[in-house]
């Protein structure tokens, strides 16, 4: 459904026609008033308005016909710039009313107690509070964002994503999260719901996307400051221009001074309308890009801020790596077979449901035939993998009562492991440990008791085309910082093989957090991705935020933008989408003023001409009469803002290129092309009016 | 242009750069406090003079009641100056017996000075005794510049620092920019200028026989002190004549060093540079036009070093450097150019070996026109406003180039201290619009330019256009200001419109013609003098703080270079777009008009 959203072509009719009706209601002075450029169009359109009655009046300062077309003309630039703003908006909540669709008034099956047999009674959705259990079997749909506490399911998640492949959902681990207005198909869940009625998912989403949050960002706040000093400025300009008109009127004792009607054609032609009109719908465009891009942002400014990212922190498994490490050799110490080594880590892998654990299975397999045996035989006790112990593996007791402890883990880990045994590390297994760590695998060591057999190599898969995206974000200026578990030599690898700029092996979640201090104390805009619940406090300390849709609750809380797909890759369009929407803004604003040189050139020898008839030298455009160059200069200004509404929307396209590149481009195409093209409307204009004699 | 004044201007830039190196290296130790062993009894003596006035000079603070200080000492000043004024006729060293100066010109008069314009609606030699001159006018000479100097300091460590609430003491840098700066500079320029045959000294007025008696036209001032007029609006003329001439004295060196070294311009005479007192030969021409750009052009260095980065204070040079030599070129051209109005009285204004050709109306016989129309360039590129020609007697658009330069905000080198200040502003405004045309929060040298920075700059760059074109609106509307104007038509516009563009920068420089020592020139251009300064560094130091205050972000990839050409270019167009478009229809009704006129076929 986002992805519909996304199909939208530019002008589509759907879109078209209410922004038309919008367009005019949006003549409201309430609403003009918040744009304050506009309003001073809004303002003169009224006075030129004014001055026309008076002219059919019979005692107008220039002709009625001529008042009445720059009139218009202003009127139609007010338009204009409301039909931008509500194209925008149109599109945004198009978005938003097919969000909206799911959010139906669901019954959903309250538990007392955390089990699937428990007893259920029917209970509004929006009554459910926080803490809330629920039942969702097959063919519910999830009430409101919450947690698996129980059960697995594969539910439907299109909505949210856009992805129609459903996604396993189950209790604990990295996928017990689950969203509100989502489906289950198969199967059944108890949820615990962690958010209360209006603060779901759902509910943010929708509230983005109409806007009815959207404030100011800080760059626009300033941009609008600028355009209002140049606004006033031009005002100053265009009212003290009347007594410098009566003044050379009579010291030249020729000519009239200029009326009222041109000074505000010359007024609202110089103010920078076109940043002015498209200066929200640049901003509503932006959020919308960011929704089609399926990320939530919490707010514009993490969107703005996003373009000024510097340093990325990039999680290593899933983002630069495939999520699964491979076993992929079996090298045994010495006086140990490979095959016994291989023998006693599928044992140890045993109970093991990490892609990992699985893929020594599978090797071993592979290798030596090994098959998973029969255990009821024998009295096991897997233990499963702590984050404390950092090992797992499985005791074995014989019939004699004897325990056989096969243990598999990080080095040190069972180095530890074997001394309390009584064992030793030996000097080859830890050479041949450092020697696969040094290739960018992980070594994995087994021991049997107290004795060491060897090492596993596990190997890290880096993604095909990931280098090339690090080579991009530095010719950005962007630095990629890569954060493992790791050890330094497994990192420096893997780190050397997809092309980071720094990593820092062995993270914990205090070191990520001092790394993000330490670089925001260089000075520096920080970016990361996770999902973890460790990853909170960096999640929270990072300038941008991006949790991902199946990490913790408490990582969407600590982000301030999350992102549905789960695609820790997407921060690269996240940074390129900010960048757009600044980008968009300056370029339009660059336009805007240069546009002034022509315009000036346009209309101050049709407004003195009469006074000074040696003014006309400067008519270089060879402009048929003073009113057609007035007329034409308004409705050049008028119809370049519809011209720019798909530029608006669709954003200033954006390369990876370094700073100085992209802006000599854009200088040329928006400074140096703001001062021609105008240039060239202007004349094509003034050649319409004058072939179709309505001027 | 010719050779001689192609020559004239690479010697001039290749000497500028070679004086301004070294002292911007000096700025940065007077700036920073570091002065070498030497100096010590000087220093002494400056901390004694903390003592007795009760300041911490260790104690920095934060900008506000940095701008407090400031105004409080400029209104100080303009009080002493004013009382000055009007109390001279019971005062020592008058010997011409002068007599005190009207409110409405002491007020105009005070204003001028404190603010660094030495706009001079007075005749000098025939209204201000040497105390004023000395003690009131010199006296502020020194400490408007001085203002100036603090206030780009100040900014410069607003850049410079990494999140401090500090921006400097006020008072403790006045006292160094003054004591190790200007002083000693001044003396030097004094003493040069002495041995050139600038005079100095209290004698009474000389009366000299002339050995022919001269007949001449002057106006007939009318029973209300202006011009009479007669029934086109065309001043009445009457004859005279003369055998005597009375050669005014005075402590001129003195005040001359100063008023060339800290871009005030105010001379001592009517005749400003043009007088042979003030300015005899070729040389003290040359040399002035060297201290009028010498602190300008060595605190854009002091910037560079400061900030961590000399090849930012030479970018911000370049830029100023190109639009200068464009100017200078175009004023040349123009003048050398002749009047078709005087070639059609059958004058010879070409070229060749045995005179210099062109526009010689209103220049002096002594520097001829590349001098002239360099030092015009100079005098209004920098905020200084003292003449070695007359402006009025400019072609159009040779007149157009000083008129221009001022109106471009005096950032093209600029007054001392608002030069660079002002060209820092246009530089904060060219990286907000290129920071976001790259695509990132705007950033100058590290520190992020956002909404307060913004406000703070718009209000910087909107001050002087409004009061310049508000001013002229009102004079060429009120009878109290149409009454002050001796030429018709269009240059009529070009001489009110001038006054104002050269008070709302704190320029000085006049296109004389207009008579403005009258209680409304008087009242308005000091209103316009005062906002035109303090407007403007109010806003200034309040963004030395606000970036003081925020940490420097690190350079990377994505960081707009703000050293290569393509900013240079852009600073330019930023200033040439911003500061020109809001004088475009004035300055197509006066100047250019004129022009067209002049030169359109007949």
């Amino acid at each position: 459904m986002m992805t519909t959203a996304n199909t939208f072509s530019l002008f589509d009719p759907a879109l078209l026609r209410p922004a038309i009706t919008s367009a005019f209601a949006k003549l409201d002075p309430r609403v003009q008033w918040r744009n304050p450029v506009m309003f001073v169009v809004y303002t003169g359109s009224i006075i030129t308005t004014i001055l026309w009655v008076q002219a059919l009046s019979g005692q107008g300062e220039a002709a009625q016909s001529f008042i009445l077309a720059i009139s218009l003309w202003l009127w139609f630039t007010v338009l204009f710039a409301n039909f931008a703003e509500a194209m925008a908006e149109g599109r945004s909540k198009a978005q938003a009313s097919s969000l909206r669709g799911m959010k139906r008034k669901l019954v959903a099956k309250a538990l007392d107690r955390p089990h699937h047999d428990a007893p259920w009674h029917p209970q509004a959705a929006d009554e459910l509070r926080k803490g809330a259990l629920v039942l969702v079997e097959a063919g519910d749909v999830i009430p409101l964002d919450g947690e698996v506490v129980e059960g697995v399911a594969s539910v439907d998640e299109s909505a949210i994503t856009g992805e129609s492949a459903p996604v396993i959902r189950e209790s604990g681990g990295d996928f017990a999260s689950v969203t509100g207005g989502t489906r289950v198909l198969s199967d059944w869940l108890v949820v615990r719901i962690n958010v209360n009625p209006g603060e779901s998912f759902l509910d943010r989403m929708i509230a983005m996307v109409e806007g009815a949050r959207r404030q100011k960002t800080p760059n626009e706040i300033a941009l609008t400051i600028l355009l209002v000093a140049l606004t006033i400025v031009f005002l100053v300009v265009t009212v003290t221009l009347l007594p410098f008109s009566i003044f050379s009127v009579e010291a030249a004792a020729l000519g009239t001074p200029v009326t009222v009607t041109a000074l505000i054609a010359l007024l609202v032609c110089l103010i920078p309308t076109t940043i002015g009109a498209l200066l929200s719908a640049i901003g509503v465009a932006g959020m919308s890009r960011m929704m089609a891009a399926n990320v939530i942002a919490t707010s514009g400014r993490a969107v703005e801020a996003a373009g000024d990212v510097d340093v990325l922190l990039l999680d290593k498994t899933g983002t630069i790596t495939l999520g699964n490490r491979q076993a992929a050799a079996f090298i045994p110490a010495r006086m140990v077979t490979e095959q016994a080594l291989a023998d006693a880590a599928q044992f140890a892998s045993m109970a093991d449901e990490t892609p990992e654990g699985r893929s020594i299975t599978v090797l071993a397999k592979q290798k030596f035939n090994l098959r998973e045996r029969d255990l009821s035989s024998q009295k096991t006790t897997f233990l499963a993998f702590t984050a404390q112990t950092r090992v797992s593996g499985v005791d074995i007791e014989s019939a004699d009562g004897a325990v056989r402890q096969l243990r598999k883990g990080a080095g040190d880990a069972i180095g530890k492991h074997v001394e309390s045994l009584g064992g030793t590390f030996p000097a080859d297994v830890q050479a041949a440990a450092d020697a696969v760590a040094r290739k960018g695998s992980t070594p994995l060591v087994v021991s049997d008791g107290a004795r060491i057999l060897g090492v596993v190599e596990l190997k890290d898969i880096v993604k095909g085309g990931i280098k090339d995206r690090f080579a991009e974000l530095r010719r950005m200026g962007i630095k990629t910082v890569m954060i493992t578990g790791d050890n330094r030599l497994t990192a420096a690898a893997i780190a050397a093989e997809a092309g980071v700029d720094d990593f820092l092996a062995e993270a914990t979640p205090e070191a990520k957090l001092k790394l993000i201090r330490d670089y925001q104390a260089e000075g520096r805009l920080v970016a990361m991705t996770g999902d973890g619940t460790n990853d909170a406090p960096a999640l929270a300390q990072a300038d941008v935020a991006v949790a991902m849709n199946t990490g913790t609750q408490a990582a969407k809380e600590a982000g301030n933008m999350v992102d549905l797909d789960s695609n820790p890759t997407k921060l690269l369009e996240i940074v390129e989408t900010g960048k757009q929407l600044l980008m968009t803004r300056g370029s339009l604003t660059t336009f805007s003023i240069a546009n002034d040189v022509s315009k000036y050139f346009a209309i101050i020898p049709a407004m003195f001409v009469s006074t000074y008839p040696q003014l006309g030298a400067l008519n270089v455009m060879a402009l048929a009469s003073p009113s057609s160059a007035i007329l034409s200069a308004v409705i050049f200004n008028a119809i370049i803002i519809v011209f720019l509404i798909p530029l608006a929307l669709k954003g200033v396209k954006y390369r990876a290129v370094g700073a100085a590149v992209l802006l000599r481009r854009n200088v040329v195409i928006y400074g140096i092309g703001g001062l021609i093209v105008p240039f060239i409307g202007i004349k094509a204009i003034d050649l319409l009016l004058s072939a179709a004699h309505l001027v | 242009m010719d050779t001689q004044a192609w020559l004239l201007l690479v010697a001039y830039l290749v000497a500028l750069l070679l004086l301004a190196w070294p002292l911007g290296r000096w700025l940065v130790n007077v700036a920073e406090g570091r002065l070498p062993r030497w100096l010590a009894p000087v220093r002494k003596a400056e901390q004694v003079l903390y003592r007795v006035a009760g300041i911490d000079p260790a104690a920095g603070i934060s900008w506000r009641p940095y701008a407090v200080a400031l105004l409080a000492f400029n209104l100080l000043g303009t009080i002493a100056v004013y009382v000055l004024q009007r109390l001279q006729g019971v005062l020592p060293l008058n010997p011409q017996g002068m007599v005190a100066i009207s409110p409405d010109s002491a007020f105009n008069t005070a204003i001028s000075f404190v603010t660094n314009t030495n706009w001079q609606g007075y005749v000098g030699e025939a209204t201000m005794s040497y105390l004023t001159q000395m003690l009131a006018l010199t006296v502020q000479n020194f400490f408007s510049a001085a203002t100036g100097i603090v206030v780009v300091i100040a900014l410069v460590r607003g850049f410079a620092a990494r999140s401090t609430a500090s921006i400097g003491n006020f008072w403790v840098d006045v006292t160094r920019v003054t004591l190790y700066v200007l002083l000693p500079l001044s003396m030097l320029f004094a003493a040069y200028l002495v041995s050139q045959g600038v005079i100095q000294n209290f004698s009474q007025y000389k009366d000299v026989q002339t050995l022919e008696v001269t007949a001449f036209q002057q106006p007939r001032i009318g029973p209300d002190g202006q011009p009479s007029k007669d029934a086109k609006g065309d001043p009445v003329m009457e004859d005279a004549k003369t055998d005597k001439q009375t050669l005014a004295m005075g402590p001129v060196a003195s005040q001359e060093a100063i008023k060339m070294l800290g871009t005030n311009g105010g001379g001592f005479f009517n005749a400003n540079s043009a007088h042979p007192y003030e300015n005899p030969t070729a040389a003290t021409n040359f040399a002035q036009m060297l201290s009028i750009f010498l602190i300008p052009a060595a605190l854009v260095f002091m910037f560079g070093r400061m900030v961590g980065d000399p090849r930012q204070g030479w970018a911000v040079l370049t830029a100023m450097t190109a639009i200068f030599v464009i100017c200078v070129i175009a004023v040349t051209m123009q003048e050398q150019q002749g009047n078709p109005l005087i070639s059609a009285l059958g004058v010879d204004q070409g070229i060749s070996a045995t005179q210099p050709g062109g526009n010689m109306e209103g220049k002096e016989a002594r520097f001829g026109i590349a001098a002239s129309g360099l030092f015009a360039a100079i005098t209004t590129a920098a905020s200084c406003g003292a003449v070695n020609g007359m402006h009025d007697s400019f072609t159009p658009l040779g007149g157009m180039v000083p008129l221009v330069l001022m109106q471009l905000g005096e950032v093209v080198f600029g007054g001392v201290g608002t030069g660079l200040y002002s060209m820092l502003i246009f530089a904060i405004l060219a990286v907000f619009i290129a920071g976001l045309m790259i695509g990132r929060t705007p950033e100058y040298l590290g520190k992020k330019i956002e909404t307060f920075e913004m406000k703070m700059t718009s209000i910087a760059i909107l001050v002087t256009p409004i009061l310049v074109l508000a001013g002229a609106a009102v004079a060429v509307l009120a009878d109290a200001g149409r009454a002050g104007i001796a030429n018709p038509g269009a240059h009529g516009f070009s001489e009110i419109l001038y006054a104002f563009t050269s008070a709302g920068n704190n320029n000085g420089s006049a296109f004389a013609g207009l008579s403005a020592n009258s209680p409304f020139y008087n009242t308005m251009l000091a209103i316009v003098m005062w906002f035109g300064r303090f407007a403007v560094i109010v806003p200034v130091l309040a963004i030395a703080g606000s970036l003081a205050a925020k940490k420097r972000m690190a350079v990377t990839a994505g960081t707009l270079p703000t050293h290569g050409p393509l900013f240079v270019g852009l600073l330019i167009g930023t200033v040439l777009l911003v500061g020109l478009l809001n004088y475009v229809p004035a300055l197509a009704l006066g100047p250019v008009v004129e022009h067209l006129v002049l030169w359109a076929p007949k």
